[in-house]
């Protein structure tokens, strides 16, 4: 079926009713993190500046070179990731689940709109917070280190699908949460663990052998260092592999989201 | 081809509680129809399955011919909804919302801003249009949801209690302007705890009751059904006792107060000549109960229409041309 018949009316065609309503649901996801800048743009700017200041500049001064790397210009890819991971996440985690809490998420359930367009508009949404963030903190990066692109398209692709990939977890989360705890209990203590084991601020090269291969596990590994490999030229695991996990991710998780939704899960009796 | 057709449909929810037994219901094109049950009954969870917010256990519902189970986004394509709880973003502006709400079913958004000044201007919401609308009144947070339900002019609008919490006014302005979207050609299903509303608005009914219909006729022929009606009559001369008017039942109420019961077969003239003989003055007259709230009580409760015996509500509604599903 490729357009909708309705009575006294002319057919209308799905696609553009899919497309109108996709750009809709990211036009208000967009409208909403300009909206609350103070709470989704400013944090991640004010952390990168801690981060720098106290790691980079007072620490980072004493630890020297990573990977022959000048230690600042070595944590500024990883600090941008970061900040990319958890501003993609949290946008869904709380856009989706504030809909389903204030049950406004109603207005898109009983629009013509299908469920995989729902999820899209929803993952767009974080991957332009994602992105906003993202250039936020690397212009605070430069302002303390000078950052050099080695690769502009592994750095773009890595920052895609690092935030696609996410911004679909935290769409996850959303669905499955009954409550503000359920909310923010995957951030704190699966994200950030992750996030601060997953090379942000280290080569795994430093760690033990068990650690190191514990590391390899980690998916936000891949994610920081082939983002790092896209400035820095330098990674600690093999980048191909790495895009490779990033679009098996993405892909997994889109399928499970939008199965969930057509089951029901979280959002139907 | 009607607006909606159900069959058969049925809801048994997680827990065991079982919503709907097996629901018929054909609501012609260009209707008014009055969706009424108690608390409980039924009518929520049967807009629910129609709109897809609830997963149905058994049944087929086509809304305009499209199936909801095959053609589910041509059927809601046809739906606009008015839910009963309050269900639009608090903190998103009036004019945003119904822009939003319009590009979610595929409305440009030219139009959908031309579209949210007419409807929002319409129901006297215009001057609240950049506010956050979680600072509207109980009354226009209401009408919002009416305007957000017009905004990709729905062939088939569902009120599910419009007007609950609105005051006299309001509600009488949102009846005449859902009377004018019905006679532009929009068919629509109220449901209300307001029977005077139903009853003012609705040409055709259905009572659910336990998760099935009892009853489904024109809102005139069960009207009719109702023998027996209690009048109250306000009178210019000051009373001592209540008047002998053989054949009827006649009570005082106070010294200028008088109710009178009378058949629906007896004429109205007769008591107004008998009490004008009486020297007794009559200055105003009304119903002491809703006819339509006495209906509804006694099917509810499983007595019957009065004067037709506990069969009544079971017998065909000719005019309607419809099964009546009776438990």
């Amino acid at each position: 079926m490729s357009s909708i018949a309705l009575p006294d009316a002319p057919p209308v065609r799905l696609n553009v009713v899919r497309w109108i309503g996709f750009k809709t649901i990211v036009i208000r996801e967009y409208g909403r993190i300009i909206r609350i800048w103070g709470q989704t743009i400013v944090p991640s700017a004010v952390t990168a500046v801690l981060y720098f200041a106290i790691f980079g500049s007072l620490i980072g001064r004493r630890v020297g070179a990573m990977d022959g790397i000048d230690y600042k210009q070595y944590i500024a890819p990883g600090l941008i990731m970061m900040s990319v991971i958890t501003n993609s996440y949290g946008n869904v985690v709380a856009s989706f689940f504030g809909a389903k809490f204030g049950k406004h998420i109603e207005e898109l359930l009983v629009s013509p709109l299908p469920n995989w367009v729902i999820v899209a508009g929803y993952a767009t949404g974080g991957v332009v917070r994602g992105l906003l963030v993202g250039a936020t903190v690397t212009v605070v990066s430069l302002v303390f280190t000078h950052l050099p692109v080695h690769h502009l398209w592994v750095v773009l692709a890595a920052l895609l699908l690092t935030s696609v990939t996410f911004a679909l977890g935290g769409f996850l989360n959303a669905l499955f949460a009954k409550n503000f705890d359920q909310v923010n209990w995957i951030p704190s203590f699966v994200l950030t663990p992750l996030t601060y084991f997953g090379g942000v601020f280290y080569s795994v090269s430093l760690l033990p052998g068990w650690a190191r291969q514990l590391s390899y596990v980690n998916p936000i590994l891949y994610m920081v260092n082939a983002f790092r490999f896209g400035f820095l030229g330098v990674s600690d695991v093999e980048v191909g592999s790495a895009f490779a996990l990033m679009l098996a991710a993405a892909i997994v998780l889109f399928s499970t989201a939008v199965g969930l939704m057509n089951r029901g899960t979280g959002i139907r009796e | 081809m009607n607006a909606l057709s159900v069959q058969g449909l049925t809801k048994t929810y997680r827990n065991g509680v079982q919503a709907l037994r097996g629901v018929d219901l054909e609501v012609e094109r260009g209707d008014f129809f009055a969706l009424l049950g108690p608390n409980g009954a039924g009518k929520t969870t049967l807009i629910g399955i129609i709109t897809s917010l609830v997963n149905k256990t058994a049944g087929v519902a086509r809304v305009f011919g499209h199936n909801i189970d095959t053609d589910l986004e041509a059927a809601k394509a046809c739906i606009g909804i008015v839910p009963q709880e309050l269900n639009f973003n608090m903190f998103e502006s009036p004019y945003t919302i119904m822009v939003n709400q319009a590009g979610f079913y595929g409305v440009p958004r030219p139009l959908a801003r031309q579209r949210a000044e007419q409807y929002l201007k319409q129901l006297q919401l215009w001057d609240k249009r950049n506010g956050i609308s979680r600072g509207l009144s109980g009354g226009m947070k209401r009408r919002l949801m009416i305007a957000r339900a017009l905004m990709h002019e729905p062939r088939l609008l569902i009120l599910d209690e419009p007007t609950a919490g609105v005051d006299i006014e309001i509600r009488r302005s949102m009846w005449d302007f859902l009377r004018e979207i019905n006679a532009r050609g929009t068919t629509i299903i109220l449901t209300t705890h307001y029977l005077e509303e139903a009853e003012t608005l609705c040409r055709n009914i259905a009572i659910i009751s336990g998760g099935r219909i009892v009853e489904r006729d024109r809102m005139s022929s069960l009207l009719r059904r109702l023998h027996v009606q209690t009048f109250v009559l306000n009178v210019r001369e000051t009373l001592a006792a209540a008047p002998s008017l053989p054949g009827y039942a006649v009570a005082l109420i106070d010294d200028h107060t008088l109710e009178v019961e009378v058949s629906n077969d007896e004429n109205l003239n007769d008591i107004f000549a008998r009490l004008s003989a009486l020297g007794i003055g009559v200055l105003s007259m009304r119903n002491k109960v809703n006819r339509l709230e006495e209906i509804f009580m006694q099917l509810v409760e499983g007595r019957g229409t009065p004067g037709e015996g506990p069969r009544a509500a079971a017998a065909p509604p000719a005019a309607a041309g419809i099964g009546v599903d009776v438990p």
